[in-house]
């Protein structure tokens, strides 16, 4: 088991980053590099994966009258896309800024939350011996098959019985644990945590708690810091849930672009104007992080 | 796991050594500390996540059986015990089951060139590729945009006139379709909206499946003069069928709760005036917060739901099951296997696609070890 995992444990971040590289390396010198059809068919699948986006930055240069007769009004986006989001930003009907606010508030809580638990649980199940362990994770598993969200119903009545209609509350603290983090956590630490460290942890006298701070939670660090993206992104854009208990005066994102959609029908451009506002913040975040997004998912152990 | 044992702490402290025994109250008292500590804690790791999944996730879909048991709605709040009256209610609402088959249509059409898409495009990625990071991250964009968006940029990608797609269709002579009018058409254009956001993040699933696969065993089949497609469909596919399982039973469980994009879809969100697009769970919706209120049938909706989603769920992945599993178990059957997949890529790929196959390869002896090795 000589994961880069642990060898980022055992001889730091650096030598973990050469191994990775140097690993690499070894596999792939046998393959040589493709052709130019691959490239042309992953420039395609960019290419579309890209579009949907710069249309809207098209339509919103453009005005409704054009956008009713043209399929694509043209080609560059202009200056007149800075009054659709000067629109966006003052309307009283769309309260962009509390929706953004808003959004950063559950979405950050949330996958604080849902990291925490899920390492400590994970570690948990991992590496630690209990009785009723095997049945416990079972359950977890099982759960995360189960889509909650059809316990909708009684959800809103009990939010509705704690006076939590309209307020963040009613969004954040449903997702404050998931059944996947626990799982996804269980699955990165069993591989990438040895038992010698902790061990060796618990010989040096580290309490259970210090154990799992000063040990587990490093180790799971890749993995954690993929699952709180992966949290992120899923609040960030959820609409079901939020579009039930919240309201246009109280907003997330994804409930402006249904705002827009109500209050703007008929001045397309504005809509598609304002829907790339409600994009961009999350396109901004996936400039910097998209890489550790990807490397995650990669390093970060999905094998079935 | 010698660490966990109760007499970790008498070792620690004799293991400081030669100043001979401690007091033994003091010692006692720290040991049963460290053995509470080690007892106790893995309970209290996994407390949190236990309590909060109980209140939030458990208990309101158990409550969902109570209230769909009796006669309740939004502002009255419960009322009398009526059996399984709402239910029956549901069952004999058309469109019910409407919402199911549209459903089930949109989730055919999502998920099925979904996992193909995604296969192939990991496939592509799956190589040495320049750039690689770039070209993963590329495939995630869509991943970032909110359904609610998505929806209603493709509701005007597919507008009925004007449209977008409906321009290209005419420019390889096709007739402008009804993406908003036809039954079978808005299907099409909800499904795209769902496999545009998720073809790419499976496609990443897969690569990391693929690169799982140990090198040796592409050298091997190389060695036995497979070529490419061959190596696709023999050594691949046959080692990411436990991903393949995963991400069809995912997708189901998604495919079968569309909800944004049919609520942008159109100005109603309500999934047309014949409810020809109406998925259940906007059905559900639309009887617990819509005209009716009546949280007792939408609790009888999540439940019908809820059983199909399990049902549906256990057929996939029985089917994906005895698809896969046939593949590295025995040289023999995986052989057979193999030749059968090929058929089908030859039959459906035509005829150019397939590589000549000399004496037939015989599969990696027993791949599960080597990947085991591995490790």
């Amino acid at each position: 088991m000589s994961s880069v995992a642990v060898t980022a444990q055992t001889a730091g971040k650096r030598a973990a980053r050469a191994a990775a590289k140097r690993r690499g390396r070894g596999t792939r010198s046998a393959q040589r590099r493709p052709g130019r059809l691959t490239y042309i068919l992953l420039g395609t699948v960019l290419l579309i994966s890209m579009f949907p986006l710069y249309f809207t930055l098209l339509l919103g240069s453009s005005d409704p009258v054009t956008i009713a007769q043209e399929a694509v009004p043209q080609w560059l986006p202009d200056a007149s896309l800075f009054q659709q989001f000067a629109t966006v930003f003052e309307s009283d009907r769309i309260n962009f800024w509390k929706a953004l606010t808003n959004s950063v508030i559950i979405a950050v809580v949330t996958a604080a939350s849902v990291v925490l638990f899920s390492t400590l649980a994970g570690y948990s199940f991992a590496k630690l011996r209990f009785r009723g362990r095997g049945p416990l994770l079972v359950f977890v598993i099982a759960t995360m098959a189960v889509p909650t969200q059809l316990g909708v119903i009684p959800l809103y009545i009990l939010m509705s019985d704690l006076d939590w209609i309209g307020k963040l509350q009613a969004v954040i603290v449903p997702g404050l644990v998931t059944a996947f983090g626990v799982f996804w956590m269980t699955q990165y630490l069993s591989e990438a945590l040895p038992y010698e460290l902790i061990e060796a942890a618990r010989v040096d006298g580290a309490s259970m708690i210090r154990t799992f701070w000063s040990v587990a939670l490093p180790a799971a660090r890749p993995a954690a810091a993929m699952l709180g993206l992966f949290t992120f992104v899923q609040q960030w854009t959820n609409y079901f849930w939020p579009s039930i208990v919240l309201n246009s005066e109280n907003p997330t994102l994804p409930l402006v672009v249904k705002s827009l959609q109500a209050n703007f029908f008929v001045d397309y451009s504005l809509v598609m104007g304002g829907i790339f506002l409600v994009t961009l913040p999350l396109l901004v975040i996936f400039v910097f992080v998209g890489r550790q997004l990807v490397a995650g998912i990669m390093a970060g152990a999905v094998k079935g | 796991m010698a660490v966990l044992s109760p007499t970790q702490p008498t070792h620690r402290r004799g293991g400081r050594g030669a100043s001979g025994p401690r007091p033994p109250r003091r010692v006692g008292f720290s040991q049963r500390l460290g053995r509470w500590d080690v007892k106790l804690s893995p309970y209290l790791y996994i407390s949190p996540f236990f309590l909060l999944f109980a209140l939030t996730g458990l208990f309101p879909l158990g409550y969902t059986a109570f209230v769909s048991l009796h006669e309740w709605n939004l502002l009255g709040g419960q009322g009398e015990f009526v059996g399984l009256e709402n239910f029956s209610a549901v069952l004999a609402q058309p469109v019910f089951w409407k919402s199911l088959v549209n459903t089930f249509s949109i989730f055919v059409f999502s998920s099925i060139p979904q996992v193909l898409l995604a296969i192939t495009i990991a496939a592509l990625l799956d190589q040495n590729l320049r750039a690689a990071t770039f070209w993963r991250m590329g495939v995630l964009i869509p991943y970032v945009v909110a359904p609610v968006a998505v929806s209603m940029i493709f509701g005007r990608l597919f507008a009925d006139q004007y449209g977008l797609i409906n321009e290209l269709l005419g420019i390889v002579g096709i007739d402008p379709v009804g993406w908003h009018s036809d039954r079978i058409a808005s299907h099409v254009a909800i499904a795209s909206m769902v496999n545009f956001r998720w073809t790419g993040y499976n496609a990443l699933i897969f690569l990391a499946a693929m690169q799982a696969v140990p090198r040796e065993l592409y050298e091997a089949a190389v060695i036995d003069g497979a070529g490419r497609v061959r190596q696709f469909f023999s050594v691949t596919v046959p080692q990411i069928r436990a991903t393949i399982i995963f991400i069809v039973i995912t997708s189901t469980i998604g495919g079968l709760q569309i909800f944004d994009e049919v609520r942008m879809f159109d100005s109603t969100g309500l999934g047309g005036a014949n409810r020809d697009w109406m998925t259940t769970v906007v059905y559900l919706y639309d009887v617990a917060w819509g005209n009716q209120k009546d949280f007792g049938r939408a609790a009888a909706v999540a439940w019908l739901l809820f059983l199909l989603i399990v049902l549906i769920g256990m057929v996939n992945f029985l089917i994906t099951r005895r698809i896969s599993t046939s593949g590295p178990k025995a040289p023999a059957v995986s052989r057979r296997h193999t030749r059968r997949l090929l058929a089908q890529a030859r039959a459906a790929g035509g005829a150019g696609t397939a590589p000549p196959t000399p004496a037939p390869a015989p599969a990696p002896t027993d791949p599960t070890t080597d990947r085991e090795d591995r490790r």
